[in-house]
């Protein structure tokens, strides 16, 4: 009973032994805080890559890619349907895409995909990254009159994310405006009669390949103001850029045409070009994505790029996106799979795989963090110590009184160890409590304290995201919580022990 | 030197006298630093009897305090026995010597030693609460609250009971000492110099709250002191002069 009533006093009076505490609690807290920082950013990436990328997928080595794609999902659904829920054959090589600004062409490096837009949002989340309502519902490569988003569909709270003003007139109504502007100038520049953008294409295929040179026979007359090209998907990031201010300048706009060079299936490929009207863009918020996908349908890759064979008239493919059924582990049926194709043609892989150095980085970085910031905590236990040590030579006198009226050594050790598990609980206690509310408020603390310092402490020019993402997991923050308690009991121990130790004779001497 | 007595000599002569509560025999004590020895009880011998008011005289240095605390097995000696009760104590496990200085014993300083953070009151409760358990002393915390309230009443402090020791002069503080030592109600009463921080009218008047409890509660107390005229108020007087007993000079009980 003394032990109880000889702590609780010592804690109300010696307020020294909680500034020991505070470094606990500050440990505690940054501990919690850097958790789930860090959960929620692995998990929002993890999150964000599992949704670009289909669970499985079985590629072809190749950049020809490999023909009958119905033969070889028919082959997977024999060998592993029983796991798949869905399946798309995919085109895709790298390219190049250039786009007019101002009165200059840019240039930039892509990844060109053939997809079938049917199937496509089937395998993976693509379709809620598109920017037009309809297209997230089913995408089909025309362009819309206009309702393109003008605010982050995606964002949090999308009354907070700063305005897409450009993409109020996107569409139909930006073509017309557009071609309209244009028409004088290309009147001028291209000499009467010359070859329309959509014969330039087949043209460009036909000097490619001499055995299908087909002039066409009638000259069609190509009108932006009312047509458009094949639709493309692009990348948000390839055509914007994102301002200090956090809003998005788009140099391309759906509405707008674009050039694809791309090279051509066959020994040696070639490069060709084609015209794509911009219909959407992509936005998953992984700028390694964002800045270079675009999409086109894959019927329309696999003609520009010869990739239909003459005799069979099915087109090449270069992979099989595919999606196991909730709860199937995707690298069983990759084993599955592999086991069937040959691996020098055919490689499957599962999401993890295609992205597993980059997880394995963030897991890393957690760890590594982790273990320095428990060593701020074992620091605090050596400040713990100290004070404890000072405590208890200023009680030596109070311990000689105690022993003397008959408490036991274990009695007197029972004091300090419940004073230091008491301080690791009030420390652990407070630092949980404040570490959870840093983290609840973490995105009002960001934004106070770039106010307050002028600098954005989050950046979402950097990270895509408008919102620091965070998760609390209750494991971890228990294992914080119980690692800090036990650190303030070892830190008591020596010195409890200490005082345990004292002789009575010479502690009631003690002045 | 002349040979110590054994203990059937220290043990009451007839059927009238007291029987004999707390007796020593032969007790050394040296206290080494280093190479230097300093000895402070040389073989003392000393009984003392159930009822009695005992007071060891002896100037600073003399070992009394040591002979107290050995008495009171907060020390253990070189050599010699302690018996309490016809049983030896000195050679007890450090659990048993802790429940005999709990529950038989009560011990007061020249310095009072309360616990700063407490009340009188908490201070009288500390040995009840030492004794008992969180449990079994939530059980009875009313009657032991009950019965230090009345102790501190005996001794003069009933409307101290909520003051911390800084709050309370130094007989007050003698006073709340005596009221905790007499908490577990024991059978002997050590008292180490209970006057020496003490005017002459506080001590005084610790001295007859001493008398008191020795004549009306049959407490037996051995008191320790360098002050003659204080040893007068026991009813026998022993002089310890360089660890040695001197004489065993007797007043009628």
């Amino acid at each position: 009973m003394y032990k109880l009533i000889l702590c609780l006093r010592y804690l109300r009076t010696r307020y020294i032994a909680l500034a020991s505490v505070v470094s606990v609690m500050l440990g505690v807290a940054t501990m919690i805080v850097v958790n789930a920082v860090m959960a929620g950013f692995a998990h929002e990436m993890q999150d964000r890559i599992h949704g670009i990328l289909s669970d499985l997928v079985v590629e072809s080595r190749s950049l020809d890619g490999i023909a009958d794609a119905p033969g070889h999902m028919a082959k997977i659904r024999e060998v592993a349907g029983q796991y798949i829920a869905g399946m798309t054959p995919t085109a895709n090589v790298p390219a190049m895409l250039g786009f007019q600004v101002g009165d200059q062409y840019v240039n930039k490096q892509i990844t060109l995909i053939g997809i079938d837009e049917a199937t496509y949002s089937s395998v993976s989340d693509f379709g809620q990254y598109l920017q037009h309502p309809e297209n997230r519902k089913q995408l089909d490569f025309k362009l819309k009159e206009q309702g393109y988003d003008q605010y982050d569909h995606q964002a949090e709270n999308p009354a907070l994310a700063t305005a897409r003003e450009q993409m109020r007139i996107a569409g139909w109504k930006w073509r017309r405006q557009i071609s309209q502007w244009r028409k004088p100038i290309d009147t001028t520049v291209t000499p009467p009669g010359a070859t329309t953008p959509s014969a330039e294409n087949s043209n460009a295929l036909a000097s490619a390949d001499p055995f299908l040179a087909t002039t066409p026979a009638t000259q069609e007359v190509f009108d932006p103001l009312t047509e458009q090209h094949t639709g493309a998907v692009l990348g948000i990031s390839i055509g914007s850029y994102r301002a200090a201010s956090g809003a998005d300048q788009f140099l391309v706009l759906p509405g707008d045409d674009v050039e694809i060079t791309y090279p051509s299936a066959g020994r040696p490929p070639k490069p060709l070009s084609a015209k794509f009207t911009v219909t959407d863009f992509y936005e998953s918020k992984m700028n390694e994505y964002d800045a270079s996908f675009v999409f086109v349908p894959l019927a329309k890759m696999q003609e520009l790029r010869g990739m239909i064979d003459p005799i069979t008239q099915v087109g090449n493919f270069n992979s099989i996106q595919i999606k196991v059924k909730p709860g199937v582990d995707p690298a069983m049926v990759r084993d599955l799979l592999q086991a069937t194709f040959q691996p020098e043609y055919i490689v499957v892989s599962t999401w993890m795989d295609k992205q597993g150095p980059l997880l394995a980085a963030v897991s890393m970085e957690t760890a590594v963090l982790n273990v320095l910031l428990f060593m701020i905590i074992a620091v605090a236990g050596f400040g713990i110590l100290a004070i404890f040590f000072m405590i208890v030579v200023e009680k030596t006198r109070d311990i000689g009184i105690l022993k003397s009226l008959g408490a036991s050594s274990r009695g007197v050790m029972g004091i300090f160890l419940s004073y230091g598990l008491t301080l690791g609980v009030v420390g652990s206690g407070v630092g949980l409590f404040g570490g959870l509310l840093f983290v609840k408020y973490i995105n009002e603390i960001a934004d106070g304290l770039g106010k307050l310092t002028g600098q954005k402490v989050f950046d979402p020019s950097i990270y895509y995201f408008y919102r620091i993402p965070t998760i609390v997991e209750p494991f971890t923050v228990t294992w914080i919580a119980l690692g800090a308690m036990a650190i303030a009991v070892l830190a008591s121990i020596l010195p409890a022990w200490r005082a345990a130790r004292l002789h009575p004779v010479s502690a009631l001497r003690w002045e | 030197m002349r040979p110590n007595p054994t203990l059937a000599e220290l043990m009451p002569r007839s059927a009238t006298e007291r029987p004999t509560l707390l007796a020593c025999r032969g007790l050394l004590k040296t206290y080494r630093k280093g190479p230097v020895s300093v000895p402070v009880l040389q073989g003392v011998d000393l009984a003392v009897r159930a009822g009695e008011m005992l007071a060891i005289i002896g100037q600073s240095g003399s070992g009394k305090s040591t002979l107290l605390h050995l008495l009171g097995t907060l020390d253990q000696p070189d050599a010699g026995e302690v018996h309490f009760e016809g049983h030896r104590i000195d050679n007890l496990p450090a659990s048993g010597r802790d429940l005999l200085r709990n529950r038989y014993f009560g011990m007061i300083f020249q310095a009072y030693h309360l616990t700063p953070e407490m009340t009188a009151l908490e201070n009288v409760l500390l040995p009840a609460m030492i004794r008992y358990g969180v449990f079994s002393y939530w059980t009875q915390a009313r009657k032991l609250k009950a019965q230090a309230t009345a102790i501190l009443e005996r001794v003069g402090l009933g409307k101290r009971l909520h003051h911390k020791p800084r709050e309370l002069s130094g007989g007050e503080m003698q006073r709340a000492a005596i009221a905790r030592a007499l908490m577990n109600s024991p059978k002997l009463l050590l008292a180490d110099e209970p006057t020496g921080n003490l005017d002459q009218a506080n001590g005084e008047g610790i001295l007859d709250l001493l008398g008191e409890l020795n004549q009306q509660a049959g407490l037996t107390i051995v008191m320790v002191t360098h002050d003659s005229a204080i040893a007068a108020r026991a009813h026998r007087t022993v002089t310890l002069v360089e660890g040695r007993m001197q004489d065993a000079g007797r007043r009628a009980a």
